[in-house]
């Protein structure tokens, strides 16, 4: 089978976020990039279905030639091949990133590569805006699946479980199909060291994917705003084994023991 | 341990290792009212010492850091966190492997358990590692990993039990008062701090910190880069945080190292990543710490590929992953030395500061010594703040400096090795001719110095055998026959040295007589017009420095000293000038230009351009004139570093080039040389046995030992002299000798020689340790091109101190029979000093 994940590049923050001077954008200076912790568990389960199944595992993105950073690590993990759609850096919102993905995915078609599954992550790890993956499956008028949890392909048919209350929605639909998948999916593994060696030395497919027509696009971003800081509160239980009392009545209070 | 006071007697700011450490050793020396405070949370804050690696190797080319480690790991283990693996520094190379030599014979000069094994032995040690493409390791027992964060806490606690300290976390510095030149208060986010007393313990921040006081600290925080990968299948089985020795793959400028079930890969082998301390981010900003940045990982794919060479077993398996990866940022220097000291603009104000986790207990132990009664026990005149000069202090140098040093952190850098970056920063006036003359530069504090002249090569045939020609590749790096040709030249002739690097300044003012007597230890009542050598104690007898003094009137001395250490010392000068003004000291050091003249024909020469008398009863030995010399006004002093007639010349720096110009024109009769400070500082003042500071003289020592006492003592009191008596009237524990070597050929057949630190043995390879404890080694080493030997000169425990005593000294795994010719500071040169006095 053939399974395309599709990722962001996103600011890997840790701490309180800032913005830039003109607050359009998250000052990334001092941070990493990295992809969704959702993405990495599309990327994981797409090289376990691979190992499971047997076929080819792909990579897409779009976004600016430092994205390929995040093609290899995906690589690295285990991800066959990588195809990087190349913007200018500017950002495209849903709408548009989805018609860009779908070109791609019917260039592929038209050169012979069909994928039978599609996965994204749930929701990009900074806009939020839970579309992309939506946009893909109605242009492509496949089945799609989100908030997944748990997937099985069996006999070209995927059978996916979602959290709902207390149990689960199962759902199966056939291939080909798109899936957002949720973190906690997977334990997503540790890329290797030569997975890293591997993955560097792999070519990216580069796509400039055509601008989006004006009238085409959704909403605009005018500028970010963060919200107001919580306060955090340490207080000190105590020390030494005289504290144990105290922290065993806050484990009791937080759910993590029973009473 | 809540609420900031308003008052302490010192603050500390940074509880990373150092201020941890300082905060310790500050309450153990009886300070109290200590507040410890830092913007981070409490035990780690997010410095360095947070993402360290934690492992001492202990072996350092410097004495002075490898005294500060092996200090460190005494009190490592005092405190109970140091783990014992062992280390392994490994050789893909055979220029590493006679680097080991080399480093083996260091380890023995500071007395440093350690040994050369074979490829074999290091499978057996580290049974991952691919033993197949190593040529051999160096490998010390004693090396081992240390728990920072846990050793901070147990000195903080140590610290509190004794009542002398409050901990203020969380705590941010916005401001440091200082008041007439004295720091006053600390401001913080939470208040103000009322002290006469700051140690900047900031590590990467430091230079930020210390500007807020209109100070200085030159480092700047670069990247290293580290991933720790795992869970490694050989490790599963083992106990605690490491079993197997480090490995630091000197080659690739890498280490791998077990941490628990995980393998950490360092490397100081990516290009330098400085960064400007005003760009670190702040807690809140960070992702992980302030002080681990994200990786860069094209930095590291060489590193990779070499690590996967030495330990594929572990990084080839495909089950261990990269869990961690940072690009943590630790402090250069444009010296690869910390700094530590008060720094010299703002009294109170002490810098502790670009100290790694492996020496920083034992800094922080001197330092705090320092700063209770002045006299640490391990000297740290290499790593003293006021070494720097003005031009170091600039981000251009900090930045060059410190890049080009970066990947040298493993590297074999040879004991006179030249930085290649920001040259030309300070250049005699009379640089322009020496270039026409072929000089070859070393810099000495930011000088260009001729160290030998091209124009000189055609000595070599008129001196043939006597310049004693160097085979191996190793000495004759850095020097040339030429410089032995000059000394040869000079010793038969005539030759002029450039000493545009000198530090000199004017002490000037009714008290200026009395406050030297106080200061120096030989006698400056004096007449006018009389020089002085004298050496400089501190309260326990332990030599500061050395230097010239001229009295030029009543109330004018000018002071005479190094380069190298001249700022240290002008700072010990004005740091001691009485409270009243009767006293001031005038830096005049980028203002008058000197060029000595020194050799059978000096008198000749410079009689030749001055109407003035300079016979020897006019002109005696000891003495200085004003002179005038082809239309420039000078002041000459009649002394020799090289042991030769001759005298230092000075100058208004804007005039040097005349004055250089009119001696050579007047010299061409007498066969001038152009002489380098190869004659200058090595070969000329050893065959004198004259003692330099840093290598004979240092805190180590003393003036009895050095064989430097004079018959009496003068009756004025001066700094150390209590000390000093007792010194006197104590049998040495050691006596510096001068030794020459018997025969310098090596098993295969080349003559070798020594360049410094390697340790003496008897001839059967016992090495020589005093009642002290204090190993002999060489302090000094140089050719003799006069009387054809090549010399040392050590430190000698009294029983081996006999002249015609059989010694040895080891270099490069062998050993070489030696003499020793003369015990004490008689020269073996010109022993009576004819030539200084004709």
């Amino acid at each position: 089978m053939n399974v395309l994940v599709c990722v962001k590049r996103v600011p890997e923050t840790g701490g309180r976020v800032t913005l830039t001077a003109d607050a359009r954008d998250i000052d990334t200076r001092y941070l990493g990039f990295t992809v969704s912790p959702h993405e990495e568990c599309a990327a994981e389960e797409a090289v376990r279905l691979i190992e499971a199944n047997g076929g080819s595992s792909t990579v897409l993105t779009l976004g600016p030639e430092a994205a390929s950073d995040q093609l290899r690590a995906a690589m690295a993990i285990g991800i066959d091949r990588a195809i990087l759609l190349e913007t200018d850096g500017q950002d495209w919102d849903p709408v548009a990133t989805a018609a860009a993905i779908v070109a791609a995915i019917q260039a592929e078609a038209a050169a012979g590569v069909s994928y039978d599954l599609l996965l994204f992550g749930n929701e990009a790890a900074d806009s939020g805006d839970f579309q992309v993956g939506i946009r893909v499956a109605l242009a492509l008028g496949l089945p799609c699946i989100s908030g997944v949890k748990s997937l099985e392909i069996n006999d070209g048919v995927a059978t996916a479980r979602r959290e709902a209350g207390g149990g689960w929605d199962v759902f199966e639909v056939p291939l080909p199909a798109v899936v957002a998948v949720r973190e906690g999916i997977n334990l997503p593994r540790y890329p290797s060291v030569p997975g890293r060696l591997r993955a560097k030395k792999k070519e990216i497919e580069r796509i400039v994917p055509t601008a989006p027509a004006a009238g085409l696009t959704g909403p605009a971003k005018i500028r970010l705003r963060l919200p107001a800081e919580t306060e955090g509160r340490v207080e000190v239980l105590g020390t030494g084994a005289e504290a144990a009392p105290a922290v065993v009545d806050v484990l009791v209070r937080i759910g993590i023991l029973s009473a | 341990m809540s609420g900031l006071p308003d008052r302490a007697r010192v603050v500390v700011i940074g509880a990373g290792i150092v201020g941890n450490s300082m905060a310790y050793h500050l309450a153990r020396l009886g300070w109290r009212e200590i507040v410890l405070i830092d913007k981070g949370a409490l035990p780690n804050p997010g410095g360095s010492t947070g993402h360290a690696s934690n492992f001492i190797f202990t072996t350092d080319h410097s004495k002075e850091m490898t005294a500060f480690t092996l200090d460190s790991v005494r009190q490592y283990k005092e405190l109970g966190v140091f783990t014992q693996s062992g280390g392994i520094e490994v050789a893909r190379t055979p220029e590493r492997m006679e680097e080991f030599k080399r480093r083996l014979a260091s380890a023995h000069s500071w007395g440093i358990d350690a040994e050369l094994i074979d490829p074999a032995r290091i499978k057996e040690l580290v049974p991952y590692i691919e033993a197949s493409i190593l040529l051999g390791g160096f490998y010390t027992p004693g090396v081992g990993v240390v728990d920072s964060l846990r050793a901070g806490t147990l000195m903080r606690e140590a610290a509190t039990a004794m009542g002398a300290l409050t901990i203020s976390a969380q705590t941010e510095v916005t401001g440091i008062d200082v008041a007439d030149g004295h720091v006053t208060a600390v401001r913080t986010d939470k208040g103000t701090i009322e002290t006469g007393t700051v140690v900047i313990a900031c590590g990467i921040w430091s230079p930020r910190i210390a500007r807020m006081a209109g100070a200085t600290i030159p480092l700047t925080p670069a990247v290293h880069q580290m991933i720790s990968v795992g869970p490694v299948p050989a490790f599963a089985d083992t106990v605690g945080e490491i079993t197997f020795p480090i490995v630091r793959d000197m080659d690739t400028n890498m280490y791998e190292r077990q941490h628990g079930g995980d393998l950490e890969v360092g490397s100081y082998a990516h290009r330098p990543i400085l960064m400007s301390p005003d760009e670190i981010p702040s807690i809140a900003e960070s992702a992980q710490s302030p002080s681990e940045l994200p990786f860069t990982d094209d930095d590291f794919d060489l590193q990779m590929e070499q690590a996967l060479e030495l330990v594929p077993e572990i990084l080839r398996d495909e089950r261990v992953g990269v869990r961690y990866a940072i690009n943590g940022l630790l402090s250069l220097t444009p010296d690869g030395m910390p700094i530590l000291g008060e720094t010299t603009e703002v009294h109170g104000l002490w810098s502790v500061a670009a100290v790694w986790i492996k020496e920083a207990p034992g800094i922080a132990k001197a330092v705090a010594e320092w700063m209770t009664h002045g006299t640490p026990e391990i000297d740290p005149h290499s790593s003293d703040i006021a070494r720097f000069y003005d031009h170091h202090r600039v981000a251009a140098h900090i930045d060059a400096r410190s890049a080009e040093g970066f990947n040298k952190t493993y590297g074999i850098v040879h004991p006179m090795e030249q930085w290649a970056s920001n040259r030309d920063v300070r250049l005699s006036p009379a640089n322009i001719r020496q270039r026409e003359l072929g000089a070859v530069f070393f810099e000495a504090a930011g000088w260009e110095r001729p160290f030998w002249y091209g124009s000189n090569e055609h000595l070599l045939a008129e001196y043939g055998e006597r310049v004693m020609p160097r085979a191996a590749e190793w000495e004759s790096r850095w020097w040339s026959p030429i410089v032995n040709a000059e000394h040869l030249a000079m010793r038969d002739r005539v030759g002029m040295v450039d000493l545009a690097a000198f530090a000199i300044f004017d002490v000037l003012g009714p008290g200026a007589m009395d406050y030297l007597q106080g200061l120096v230890v030989n006698q400056v009542d004096v007449k006018n017009g009389r020089v002085i050598y004298t050496p400089l104690l501190n309260t326990a007898g332990g030599i500061v420095a050395d230097l010239t003094i001229i009295r030029l009137g009543r109330d004018h001395f000018r002071v005479v000293t190094g380069g190298g250490l001249g700022m240290r010392d002008k700072k010990w000068f004005t740091d001691h000038l009485p409270p009243d003004g009767a006293v001031q000291v005038h830096d005049l050091t980028s203002s008058l230009y000197t060029v000595g003249v020194w050799g059978p024909r000096a008198r000749d020469l410079v009689q030749s351009v001055t109407s003035t008398d300079l016979s020897n009863a006019a002109f005696p030995f000891g003495t200085a004139q004003t002179v005038e010399i082809g239309g420039v006004r000078t002041l000459m002093s009649r002394i020799s570093y090289v042991g030769e007639l001759g005298w230092e010349i000075y100058a208004p720096m804007e005039q040097g080039l005349r004055l250089w110009d009119t001696l050579w024109a007047a010299g061409q009769p007498f066969g001038v040389v152009p002489v380098g400070i190869g004659v200058y500082a090595t070969t000329g003042r050893l065959e004198k046995g004259y003692r330099a500071h840093g290598n004979e003289l240092e805190l180590d020592f003393n003036l009895v030992e050095a064989g430097m006492t004079r018959p009496t003592v003068k009756d004025a009191e001066f700094v150390g002299k209590a000390a000093y008596l007792a010194q006197r009237a104590t049998p040495p524990a050691a006596i510096l000798c001068t030794l020459t070597v018997d025969d310098p050929t090596s098993s295969t057949g080349i003559r070798r020689y020594m360049l410094g630190r390697e340790p003496i043995t008897t001839p059967d390879g016992t090495f020589l340790v005093d009642a002290r404890g204090r190993r002999s080694y060489v302090t000094s080493a140089g050719s003799a091109p006069s009387i054809g030997k090549h010399v040392l000169m050590a430190y000698l425990p009294p029983e081996y101190a006999v002249e015609g005593t059989k010694l040895a000294v080891e270099f490069f795994g062998e050993r070489y029979p030696v003499t020793v010719a003369v015990v004490g500071s008689t020269p073996i040169f010109d022993p009576e000093n004819a030539r200084i006095r004709a």
